[in-house]
């Protein structure tokens, strides 16, 4: 995980039909900590929205085979159930609960060694690739992270 | 409202205006739900979300753009009020089928 580049994820567990599993650890220091808080480190909660939202994302890109990107678009019930600092393994997983046209919906929930960290409904919706440099980005990233028939 | 709305534009009128700033007795059968409505790309696709939902169906949005941009229907075939409620009881006769 390296909070200040927006690199979430670590690695791909699994990516099974509707699902995806994924492990990330937060970094023992960053930036991010200097404000949010100093003397008491903590993930911001929208980092971990944006943690939920990455795992979706590798979800809709492995099922769709990197034909189209997804984007975030909305997140809803967004809930925080434990603080998380430096050091902290996590987990996340994502699961399909509707695939619309041109959208996708997904559960998606991290977890800290068996405890509940935080858990969202989020809509993401796909495009083409607006740019072929984001694509190789993310077909590099694909590489970096293990996604399952991308694996180096 | 008028009496002979047809209950699933009575539906489609409360999700959108559940899901957007739109007040329901604006919605009318004639109400488009862009340029009449402001509805704008996100409160669509949270519209869009919850008509799938509600309807167990799923709104080909894409294939209804394309076909819109193309030439080949215009914009009111699906997004004035009272076709997409007919458009959507046919999506809804189509999977029943």
């Amino acid at each position: 995980m390296r909070l200040e580049y927006f690199q979430m994820i670590d690695r791909v567990v699994s990516l099974e039909g509707d699902a995806i599993r994924v492990e990330s650890r937060v970094p023992e220091a960053s930036p991010v900590f200097e404000g949010h808080f100093p003397g008491h480190p903590l993930v911001p909660g929208v980092l971990l929205v944006e943690t939920m939202a990455q795992a979706s994302g590798w979800l809709i890109l492995g099922r769709n085979g990197f034909a189209r990107m997804p984007f975030l678009m909305s997140v809803k019930e967004a809930k925080f159930r434990n603080f998380v600092g430096p050091d902290a393994p996590l987990e996340v997983t994502a699961k399909v609960t509707h695939d619309g046209s041109g959208y996708t919906v997904t559960e998606a929930r991290v977890t800290s060694e068996g405890k509940r960290i935080a858990d969202a409904e989020i809509l993401l919706r796909s495009m083409e690739f607006p740019h072929p440099d984001l694509e190789a980005a993310m077909r590099a990233n694909a590489v970096r992270i293990g996604l399952p028939g991308y694996a180096a | 409202m008028a009496a002979d709305n047809s209950p699933t534009f009575d539906k489609v009128a409360d999700i959108i205006a559940g899901n957007s700033e739109v007040s329901r007795d604006s919605i009318t059968p004639e109400s488009h739900v862009t340029e009449d409505l402001g509805i704008d790309s996100l409160d669509f696709l949270d519209i869009v979300f919850a008509i799938d939902k509600a309807f167990g169906i799923k709104v080909p949005v894409e294939k209804w753009t394309q076909e819109v941009n193309a030439g080949e229907k215009p914009a009111e075939h699906y997004f004035v009020m009272k076709n997409l409620a007919a458009r959507i009881d046919e999506l809804v006769a189509a999977k029943s089928a």
